[in-house]
């Protein structure tokens, strides 16, 4: 393992991107991500790589379209506003079965919002988000080193099940300093040869095509079948949750993840002292959700509590996995406010006692 | 017996599915017949757009791939930029390039992108049933212009090479026509030199080909061909705009 650097969340995750391999990148400016885009331009070229900026979200999430075609390890970042612009994008990524990563680092909405930290695009990341009947495994980290360390595991992700992979960050992740610790070794990329285009073949030419286009009804059912049974596959394998305070039986259980997870932790710790017992479950991919893990964590509670950075939206996964077995709260703010940990512990006393 | 013209190996063996008399047909074999003679079949990446040439992926003996709506300079980036010893080549229509992908083509040209970009101009909607496309003439009827294109209202035909030729950066920009034998060895010509511009990493070839769209515009193939050749030909002039390769011979 290397030294501790001291790191915004944004140059953090850029860094750990190449230092995985990843040696294309196609973005378009847009706060709170710009130190990501802007470390991209600084470092890539010395990688070796290639860093494009792009006219826009659309044209940035189509260059990585271009790139993921030919087996590259590619990225592309954005905030709310431009990662809604690349969804049309992502459905053709999703829909050709191609590896790509794209960090969402999220910021008020909806509409032009503004520039303060929100989870308020956890419905479009979580349901696919383009057109079309698909998903993309997204990643949710709370720390700038959880950010970093979430670069080489979307691309494995990515090339293990041909997808697209969201990386779901804020405003606050993005910019915040916090030190980090890079790992000396990164899993080798999987080998694109049998289906990028351009690649060299062994034996007489025989052409690859990457396509979304089956008019034929019969054949588009059979490859979204397909695309799903790849689904269920990422289901059993890929679910990540953390489990906070939750060894001995709590009276409260939370569900929250990223930015909001980390004022919960604080929040429990402070009712620990208190002798309150608050237990929290936060989920590490949103897509697949960890269902079961969360109603397993609710087995004995009072109550779970749903606290996120919008006005409710993983709240409806929290009941659709208490499915009805439990009494559910939500707790929330819009606008890019995000709660002190004294609110908080307040807010979750009031639902123990 | 002797073989005196055959299927070229830039195309495969599927049967194109254009409409009888379209000269989409005569466009692909030109791409075909000059990747096969430059010896760049195994190099090339070609790629669909939206619109009738939405199955070129079918018809292109290269590697290909169907892309959004007016992105494929776009993706021709990612996929030149990734692969920058193949040649990557767009083939698109005048709704995908000059309308919905404007954008994605000014822009690729300004960078000067090592790619071909094949334009198909026939001032309409092919595939979705004849609408009102940037290039439509003033006057002509489309379905969504039943009255014919009032250009005080949806403004006038868009001249792509005009517009393109303004910009510093882009390499080869030619308007050529495929109304008649003689002007489709003239394309056959401006085809192969896009190629091989590109083959020596010149940057960006843009290629108009004015075609017809006999469906569409209610015309047996040969009567469009000659309203083409009357209405379409004094708007859209072939010649070639740009060729940064010709002003540096002359400047030298």
């Amino acid at each position: 393992m290397g030294d501790k650097i001291l790191m915004k969340g944004n140059e953090a995750v850029a860094e750990a991107a190449i230092r995985a391999g990843c040696r294309h990148y196609y973005a378009y400016p847009i706060t709170p991500q710009s130190e990501l885009i802007e470390y991209m331009a600084r470092q890539m070229p010395l990688a070796g790589g290639t860093f494009l900026q792009a006219e826009s979200e659309v044209a940035a999430i189509n260059m990585v379209l271009g790139a993921a075609a030919c087996g590259m390890r590619v990225m592309t970042s954005s905030s709310s506003p431009g990662i809604s612009l690349k969804q049309e994008g992502i459905s053709y990524i999703a829909a050709c079965r191609l590896p790509a990563v794209i960090v969402n680092v999220q910021r008020g909405g909806p509409g032009l919002g503004n520039i303060a930290p929100m989870q308020a695009d956890y419905f479009q990341a979580t349901r696919g988000g383009g057109h079309g009947d698909y998903y993309t495994p997204v990643l949710s980290p709370s720390s700038v080193q959880e950010f970093a360390d979430m670069a080489p595991l979307a691309f494995e992700i990515a090339e293990e099940y041909r997808t697209p992979v969201v990386i779901f960050a804020d405003g606050m992740l993005g910019q915040m300093m916090e030190p980090v610790v890079f790992p000396d070794s990164y899993a080798p990329q999987k080998d694109p040869s049998a289906w990028a285009l351009g690649c060299k073949r062994e034996g007489e030419f025989c052409n690859h095509i990457i396509n979304s286009l089956f008019i034929d009804p019969a054949v588009l059912d059979q490859k979204t079948r397909e695309l799903f049974a790849e689904y269920d596959r990422i289901r059993q394998n890929e679910i990540r949750y953390e489990r906070y305070n939750l060894d001995e039986q709590p009276s409260i259980l939370v569900v929250s993840t990223g930015t909001a997870a980390r004022v919960v932790k604080s929040a429990v710790d402070a009712l620990a002292e208190e002798g309150i017992k608050v237990g929290l479950l936060r989920p590490i991919t949103l897509w697949p959700f960890p269902y079961q893990a969360v109603a397993e964590a609710a087995r004995g509670v009072k109550k779970v509590l749903t606290v996120e950075l919008n006005m409710g939206q993983m709240e409806q996964d929290v009941r659709l996995a208490l499915a009805g077995s439990c009494e559910t709260a939500f707790v929330g703010k819009a606008g890019g406010l995000v709660f002190t940990p004294e609110e908080l512990t307040e807010i979750i006393r009031g639902y123990a006692s | 017996m002797r073989i005196v013209a055959k299927r070229t190996r830039g195309l495969t063996s599927a049967r194109l599915t254009y409409c009888p008399g379209c000269l989409h047909g005569v466009a692909h074999r030109l791409i075909g017949e000059s990747m096969e003679e430059l010896g760049i079949i195994e190099r090339a990446i070609g790629i669909a757009p939206v619109g009738c040439a939405v199955f070129a992926y079918n018809f292109f003996s290269c590697d290909m791939i169907q892309v959004p709506h007016g992105r494929a300079p776009a993706v021709a980036t990612g996929l030149r930029r990734s692969r920058p010893d193949c040649v990557v080549f767009t083939y698109q229509g005048d709704g995908d390039l000059a309308a919905i992908g404007m954008a994605e083509t000014v822009h690729a040209a300004n960078r000067n992108e090592n790619i071909t970009v094949f334009f198909i101009n026939n001032a309409v909607y092919g595939m979705t049933g004849g609408q009102m496309a940037p290039t439509t003439l003033a006057g002509m009827k489309a379905t969504t212009a039943p009255y014919g294109r009032d250009v005080e209202d949806t403004g006038g035909p868009t001249r792509m090479c005009e517009l393109l030729a303004t910009l510093e950066m882009p390499w080869f920009i030619t308007r050529v026509s495929l109304l008649s034998p003689k002007d489709i060895l003239k394309a056959k010509k401006a085809v192969k030199k896009a190629f091989k511009n590109n083959l020596d990493k010149k940057g960006f070839q843009f290629v108009e080909m004015i075609s017809t769209c006999p469906t569409n515009w209610g015309m047996d193939p040969l009567r469009a061909r000659e309203w083409a050749k009357q209405e379409m030909l004094p708007v859209f002039p072939p010649g070639v705009y740009k060729d940064r390769g010709a002003e540096q011979e002359d400047a030298s």
